[in-house]
């Protein structure tokens, strides 16, 4: 399977005022790494405000202005400078946005699912694109007169997925696709990102939800504090959870009301409030001197990956 | 202590269709009631009818026999989905708590929420940690009763056992009632003693 995106080492950081003219940098992502091959879906889980929005929209070369950005990100192992962002975005990497706000409240549905075309001749040819792609969908002719606000939650996130898959992309970023519905929209979201990887269309699946990544995720990247603590493949996530590495990810599963609802104590620290030893310190149960002190790297266990130093020798 | 609907219909003014058609509930501090149903069956507003959000009802709702008060601290408290939208972005958040009561330090510690988080403002603490101020804010020692309406869905799952386990303390000590909406059925069958179908049109 060739590899469609490379997140390799990507660090963002905000520049803030604090107090008069005093500027803090704010780190927000943290040495960011990932990988996603064709007919793949990776799920990156973290919980509101981790920043985990911020990855698509780094992808997307949409990040704010005071946002600063390190490492590399390649698509299909070439590296992407800004300017080829600007090309690929809309056509080979697109994106399935959270909600139907993103949507023109103005214009009708077919006319902003195939967007700007320089002749009649074009728009002509991206219509009969799009009625297929849409009948494929189950969105009848009708829909494409409507307005955003005639479409009940499922039919929007139907719009908003067969929308992205009018240029034929090979990467598919979807932010939050499923808050919000009712289990048999969620369902049937998360049926479209199957298809999609029947197609060989690589998915990266950005959520909070956890049953939403099991469902369709072939791996999980756990997100913590900014941190990506591990990436573990579906199948860990079961029986009491003794093939999940992180004991944060233990924990995690360990949480949810079908496998015990166990209680841990302690919170997440804000961004800016790491010192410099491991970011799961606080909460280990595992912890040694070392991991006060120094803060460990991703280490890459073959298909999978832990940013613990317990797991260093089996590398 | 009871929270009592009966005959409860609403419909929006412009709107010929009804969201909830003659309901009638009884709920008491004995059981923990869950509420179960799909988007659009009228959940969220049959919570803000008993917490008296909406007003303009057909039917009617009475708490221990009287009618829910007009002025006043409100026996019945919400907590919504959402924190964010529930909290005034410039006040601090000790501000935000100090509205409703003085909170002493053994509450803050139960709840897992830092000194230091009381001098930001809403916008610099995170979705779980404004959630654990808002259930502390709504837990004035007037509430009766506590309606949570999808209070830990935006929540991973350690912070959801942590706020539940919080609540669910303060709940038994007080001897609250309390209902819980969640479209998450192993969390309603953890939680709750018993729950309740919305269905379309509000068969019970």
């Amino acid at each position: 399977m060739e590899k469609v995106l490379d997140v390799e080492n990507v660090s963002i950081s905000f520049m803030q005022y604090t107090k008069g003219l005093n500027q803090r940098n704010l780190k927000v992502i943290n040495d960011l790494t990932l990988d996603i091959s064709e007919g793949e879906i990776l799920a990156v889980l973290g919980s509101s405000g981790s920043g985990k929005s911020l990855l698509a929209h780094a992808i997307f070369g949409i990040l704010p202005e005071n946002a600063n950005q390190m490492g590399k990100i390649k698509f299909k192992g070439k590296e992407l400078s800004e300017k080829d962002i600007r090309e690929l975005r809309g056509k080979d990497i697109v994106l399935v946005p959270q909600s139907v706000n993103y949507l023109d409240p103005l214009m009708k549905i077919s006319d902003q699912a195939i967007g700007h075309t320089e002749t009649d001749e074009e728009k002509k040819e991206k219509k009969l694109k799009q009625r297929e792609i849409f009948q494929q969908y189950n969105l009848g002719p009708e829909v494409d007169e409507m307005y955003p606000f005639q479409l009940s939650g499922g039919m929007a996130r139907r719009v908003l997925v067969s929308t992205a898959l009018l240029s034929n992309p090979k990467l598919v970023v979807a932010d939050e696709p499923t808050p919000g519905l009712d289990e048999k929209t969620v369902k049937e979201t998360l049926n479209h990102f199957k298809k999609m990887k029947e197609d060989a269309i690589a998915v990266l699946l950005i959520t909070h939800d956890i049953h939403a990544a099991l469902e369709v995720a072939d791996r999980i990247g756990i997100f913590y504090a900014g941190y990506v603590i591990e990436i573990a493949e579906n199948k860990d996530f079961s029986g009491d959870g003794e093939n999940l590495l992180h004991p944060y990810t233990k924990a995690l599963y360990n949480a949810l009301p079908a496998n015990g609802f166990e209680l841990i104590k302690g919170h997440q620290p804000l961004h800016g409030e790491i010192s410099k030893g491991c970011p799961y310190y606080n909460r280990c149960e595992m912890r040694f001197d070392r991991c006060k002190e120094e803060r460990p790297e991703l280490i890459d266990l073959g298909n999978k990956k832990v940013r613990c130093f317990k797991y260093e020798e089996e590398a | 202590m009871e929270l009592k609907a009966s005959n409860l219909s609403f419909k929006y003014p412009s709107s010929k269709k009804y969201i909830l058609k003659d309901v009638n509930l009884e709920l008491d501090n004995k059981k923990i009631m869950g509420l179960i149903g799909d988007s659009g069956s009228g959940k969220s507003t049959f919570c803000k009818i008993l917490s008296s959000y909406i007003t303009n009802y057909e039917g009617s709702v009475s708490f221990n026999g009287n009618p829910l008060p007009q002025k006043g601290f409100k026996p019945v408290q919400l907590i919504y989905q959402h924190p964010e939208k529930v909290m005034n972005p410039k006040w601090k958040m000790n501000q935000v708590l100090k509205e409703s009561w003085d909170v002493s330090d053994e509450d803050l510690e139960e709840f897992g929420i830092q000194k230091s988080w009381l001098n930001r403002f809403p916008q610099e603490l995170s979705g779980g940690e404004l959630q654990r101020f808002s259930v502390l804010r709504s837990l004035n020692p007037n509430t009766k009763f506590l309606i949570a309406d999808e209070m830990t869905t935006m929540l991973d799952a350690i912070t959801q056992v942590q706020i539940l386990d919080s609540v669910l303390k303060v709940v038994k000590k007080r001897k609250m009632g309390f209902l819980f909406v969640s479209h998450d059925m192993d969390l309603v069958d953890t939680v709750c003693d018993d729950k309740i179908y919305f269905k379309d049109i509000n068969d019970v």
